[in-house]
């Protein structure tokens, strides 16, 4: 092999190692010192040193344990330079037992789990949950995060600086939550994973590549959620609704880019499998017993799949999982939905009077989905005087180019 | 690691409490104590004298520490005493955060203790 071929397989292979290990070393690392900013710095130097090594020595057989030694080293060397008092030397003695315990052992226990659960503490501030689960576990650098939820890198990098500052000083564990803590717990997990998937998804065409690789680190997450915590029914709840959502991501705009609402979409577009993967989750959930946000979620998306495809009428079935979910959540979006769903069950004119009931939620002033839904009720009722009125308020409050166009076709539509 | 609880309460609360409620809340306040030091976990406590006694020491305009009548924040809610603790991590310190009486009519902040 030339040189050059041997540099690439080395690459190649440090890249892969990075995508599966990256967080289960960085969890290994910062286990006992908490201390994330040390770990990271010293998982990056051995990954330049695995570049330097291993197109000259040959791939070890276990690179995860190659890099793993190679960043305890860097990590004893740090501290020997940046410290000499009694409690370095307990640190140190720390590491170097951690380093004995992983030479003899080929297997590196996964932490990664934990180290979620540090990330998605409620002492940390909940805005940058997802952001630091992104960066530790998976890799991901302060720029890609904070272009991802459209913030400057400085300001997204402070927040990450920050968390880690108080992770480290403030002894946020690194543990599973005990049982009676751990639904709380991991609905705080969950909710960093969906909120990371949500900004993914604000970029349906997947033109922007920091977005669009969002989604994707956000199955993988919440993947390794499902995996690592199979008593949860709630992780794969959050995956099979992911995955609903997922696949239908080519069939949610036309070429020209329109926007196109689901019951509009054409089924043939949707990815088959994803659809499949999300069916069995959800199955799998429901023999926990344990009914929960993602699990109605991932249930409602799975009964529209059903009606589009089947063209069988199931809005009742839907109205009910609505009610449950608003018994769990109590929130002011969902109540909109549920709305839309009594339209097709008891008519236009009942659902517009229980959202003229939710019209006391200021939360819903500024909710684009709410004046939408009000408008295209009220333009079956006939009254297109206020159905344009509505619309124009909807159309005010959408960001998304695609979306807009498609309320503005709306409003037109709507005879004056 | 050691974690310091400072306790932020509405004094007036306090004196506007019957003979009764108050032996009540300070006996809520002893067996709280008691259950620390039970399980060792408690380094020190104290409670405050109401903050009509504070006095801020600052620098003055002239370079000098000026000295004012007075607490250093002027907000509903005053710093009214404090528990040290030792904990083995954040969440034992909350735990034991979430038990503290003042929790019911105040607010508790934790805080680790800076060691070298």
């Amino acid at each position: 092999m030339s040189g050059n071929e041997l540099n690439n397989l080395a690459r190649s292979l440090a890249e892969k190692v990075a995508r599966q290990s990256y967080g289960k070393l960085v969890a290994f690392l910062a286990a006992r010192t908490r201390d994330l900013a040390a770990a990271e710095d010293a998982l990056s130097e051995a990954f330049v040193a695995a570049l330097a090594d291993w197109p000259k020595n040959g791939c070890p057989a276990n690179p995860e344990a190659w890099l793993l030694t190679a960043a305890r080293r860097k990590a004893i060397d740090m501290h020997r330079g940046r410290k000499r008092h009694e409690t370095a030397a307990d640190e140190l003695r720390a590491l170097e037992d951690g380093l004995k315990a992983v030479e003899e052992s080929a297997q590196i226990p996964d932490q990664r789990l934990a180290l979620m659960f540090a990330c998605a503490h409620p002492a940390i501030d909940a805005a940058v949950h997802a952001p630091l689960i992104l960066q530790v576990v998976l890799g991901l650098d302060a720029k890609a995060i904070a272009s991802a939820f459209l913030i400057s890198p400085a300001a997204m990098g402070k927040r990450l600086v920050r968390a880690k500052e108080k992770i480290k000083q403030a002894g946020i564990p690194f543990s599973i939550p005990e049982r009676e803590e751990l639904p709380a717990k991991l609905d705080a997990v969950l909710d960093a994973i969906y909120a990371a998937f949500a900004e993914g998804w604000t970029d349906p065409t997947g033109t922007d590549a920091a977005r669009r690789d969002l989604t994707g680190e956000s199955l993988f997450l919440a993947q390794l959620v499902t995996e690592l915590l199979p008593q949860s029914a709630e992780a794969p709840g959050l995956l099979a609704l992911m995955l609903h959502a997922e696949a239908r991501r080519g069939a949610r705009r036309t070429k020209d880019g329109d926007f196109i609402p689901l019951a509009e979409q054409d089924p043939n577009l949707w990815d088959k499998e994803m659809i499949q993967r999300a069916e069995e989750l959800l199955l799998q959930a429901s023999r926990l017993h344990t009914p929960g946000r993602y699990q109605l979620e991932a249930a409602l998306q799975s009964a529209h799949v059903f009606r589009c495809r089947t063209g069988r009428w199931n809005w009742p079935e839907i109205v009910q999982l609505y009610d449950a979910l608003f018994a769990i959540t109590g929130s002011p979006v969902v109540a909109v939905n549920r709305a839309l769903a009594i339209a097709e069950t008891e008519g236009a004119e009942a659902a517009l009077n229980i959202l003229q009931k939710l019209s006391a939620d200021d939360r819903l002033a500024e909710y684009q989905p709410y004046w939408a839904a009000q408008a295209e009720l009220l333009a079956r009722t006939g009254n297109h005087v206020e159905a344009r009125r509505a619309y124009e308020i909807a159309i005010g409050l959408e960001r998304d180019d695609a979306v807009l166009r498609f309320l503005q076709k709306r409003r037109s539509a709507s005879p004056s | 690691m050691q974690y310091l609880l400072t306790l932020y309460v509405d004094e007036s609360g306090w004196t506007k409490m019957s003979k009764a409620e108050q032996e009540q809340g300070a006996a809520a306040y002893m067996a709280y104590t008691e259950a620390l030091k039970k399980a060792g976990v408690w380094k020190g406590s104290n409670r405050l004298q109401p903050i009509a006694t504070a006095t801020t020491v600052r620098n003055g305009a002239n370079g000098k520490p000026q000295v004012l009548d007075g607490p250093f924040a002027d907000s509903k809610e005053q710093l009214a005493g404090y528990y040290l603790i030792e904990a083995a991590d954040m969440d034992a310190a909350l735990s034991w955060a979430s038990r503290c009486p003042a929790v019911g009519h105040g607010v508790v902040e934790v805080r680790p203790i800076w060691s070298i």
